[in-house]
């Protein structure tokens, strides 16, 4: 039997495998919400989600849609502040955060405050940082999950909101942002990437099921690396999805989309 | 000490901590009745001109009445601090409220979307923005509070956020490691809702804080609006609860439900419909207008918005789903 999902629902449930168990992540609304969720549920019952808004460690009930609504701190063991969340992450407590964004580069440096236009007038005005440069500044490693696209997928963003490996290389540490942190893997509904270790250049390491390396290149404005051994990512399991549809997002939030 | 790099943004306000101790070296520190309606402590203490903040967390724990009510009276120019502002920057964005803000997340809805009108607004050049992040902001908070100028961070570093941002990034003394400074924020105004108040502005917030304790600390005047008065007799009786002391507050207004239609922990859920009423409405300027003057101009007061947009019935229905009573026992 073949078991049919969509884009989103293979993103949500590869990312979520990437959260061991007993680890700590910071973490937005929507899609990494869902993931982490996932994770909560499945294999990693005490995965620890930081909020931004100051809740410690809840077990949410149904997808928050803020970081800040009674869901994100439903049976928490904590509410604090926005400064004793950032400062968890500064002080090196917080092993992972998913980000998102309009543009992503090949170092893996992220534009969500705006595109076209001049930074006074732009064309389209996104939120700006929110806490994504703080999360993208100060957790161990940054993982992004969005859609691959060649809009999206750009060789150089037009601003840079969030700090990836910035000009690749050593320069994301030479700006003085803290040793050994820095953007870790990529999900999208094509492939997973991470970040080739002396360059730091974007790089495919997995294609998902139907995909072709050449499907993922042609939808990106930059050239990838490739990985010496390119695997097959596994596809998401009937009791993944089933967990993901029935309890983390049955209203289809996120999935439906 | 030398500053390696300087962001190029403007800096709305004064980070000096000795000007800020003169003002409130003369802030009254008597413990009167200082509670009033909203419009009155709006009319009292907010200016033209000014440069305000807000409590609550995007639309959670957010002085939305006070929103409207510094529409309805009209309040321009002002400069604002945009720290995870949602529906009040959409309802602020759409009164033009404001010429200059300082950035950490606006003109999105979180999980909900972005915001036509804000959007526009801030697409049209003539808004001055400098930008920050979340913590920035509240590391500039905590600095004003602190009564210190500025507060070194490790964030913002590399990045255009910085270019655009008015921190200076320098060396550590210690460490040689770059930091970015923050400069102290003192909003001239700074407004909270909150849970429960006593007349004199002694404050008990439930939930998540976000920066609100160093919000009330650093701001020069603050309007506190509160779901309920409570005796002073119920603040002294555990003192532990309390969030942050009268001598901070100028105003006290007690606006049941002043956070709709966003959330208040533990009170009510936000109202999700009329929330996307407001998305659909802003994607025509005609439509739009007409909806601003339904659910603000033409209102007296909050209480005649909620009453327009379900009264009490649907203040139940949040409060149902705020303690998620509508999934219990269910199989």
């Amino acid at each position: 039997m073949t078991t049919t999902y969509n884009a989103m629902e293979l993103m949500i449930c590869v990312a979520s495998r990437e959260l061991e168990d007993g680890s700590t992540l910071a973490v937005g609304t929507g899609a990494p919400c869902a993931a982490a969720m996932l994770a909560q549920r499945l294999n990693s019952p005490n995965l620890s989600i930081l909020f931004e808004a100051g809740s410690v460690s809840p077990q949410l009930p149904e997808m928050p849609i803020s970081v800040g609504d009674s869901r994100a701190s439903h049976k928490a063991v904590m509410v604090s502040t926005m400064g004793a969340i950032m400062e968890t992450c500064q002080r090196g407590y917080v092993d992972y955060t998913f980000l998102g964004g309009a543009q992503i580069d090949m170092y893996g440096n992220l534009n969500s405050t705006f595109i076209g236009g001049t930074h006074q007038k732009p064309k389209v005005r996104f939120p700006g940082s929110g806490g994504a440069n703080d999360f993208g500044s100060f957790c161990w490693k940054m993982m992004v999950l969005t859609v691959q696209d060649a809009r999206r997928f750009v060789e150089k963003c037009e601003f840079i909101t969030t700090p990836g490996w910035l000009s690749g290389g050593n320069s994301r540490y030479e700006a003085g942002l803290p040793e050994g942190t820095g953007p870790y893997k990529v999900f999208t509904n094509m492939a997973v990437m991470d970040f080739e270790p002396e360059s730091r250049r974007m790089r495919i390491i997995s294609i998902n099921p139907g995909y072709s390396v050449k499907d993922v290149q042609d939808n990106c404005g930059f050239e990838l690396l490739k990985a010496p051994k390119i695997t097959e990512t596994l596809p998401p399991t009937e009791i993944e999805l089933k967990i993901l549809r029935e309890e983390v997002d049955p209203h289809r939030y996120v999935i439906g989309r | 000490m030398d500053i390696i790099r300087k962001g190029r943004g403007e800096l709305f306000t004064d980070p000096d901590p000795d000007h800020a101790r003169a003002f409130f070296q003369k802030k009254s520190r008597k413990m009167v009745n200082k509670s009033m309606t909203l419009a009155k402590a709006i009319e009292t203490f907010v200016h033209d001109g000014e440069y305000f903040a807000l409590g609550g967390f995007g639309a959670n724990r957010t002085p939305i009445a006070a929103c409207h009510e510094m529409l309805r009276q009209r309040r321009k120019n002002m400069g604002f601090c945009g720290h995870t502002s949602t529906h009040d920057f959409e309802i602020l964005c759409a009164g033009e409220v404001f010429d200059r803000v300082d950035a950490g997340y606006i003109v999105g809805l979180e999980a909900r979307g972005l915001s036509p009108c804000a959007r526009r607004y801030m697409q049209t050049g003539k808004v001055k923005v400098t930008e920050w992040t979340n913590y920035s902001i509240s590391a500039r908070l905590r600095a004003a509070a602190m009564g210190v100028p500025f507060i070194p961070t490790r964030n913002l570093l590399g990045t255009d956020t910085f270019e655009c941002s008015a921190a200076k990034i320098i060396e550590c003394p210690y460490t040689g490691k770059k930091l970015a400074l923050h400069p102290a924020l003192y909003p001239d105004v700074g407004i909270i809702h909150v849970h429960e108040s006593d007349v004199y502005g002694n404050v008990r917030v439930r939930g998540i804080l976000k920066s609100d304790n160093d919000l009330a600390r650093a701001s020069k005047r603050v309007i506190v609006t509160c779901e309920r008065l409570i005796t002073n007799e119920e603040i002294r009786r555990d003192p532990t609860e309390t969030t942050f002391p009268y001598f901070l507050v100028d105003a006290v207004c007690e606006v049941p439900y002043g956070g709709y239609p966003g959330t208040m922990a533990y009170e009510y859920f936000s109202d999700e419909e009329h929330l996307r009423e407001w998305l659909k409405a802003e994607e025509d300027p005609d439509v739009f207008k007409d909806f601003l003057q339904r659910n603000i101009y033409d209102c007296k007061d909050h209480h005649e918005y909620i009453n327009k947009n379900g009264g009490m019935e649907k203040m139940l229905q949040l409060r149902t789903i705020e303690h998620l009573l509508h999934k219990e026992g269910k199989r």
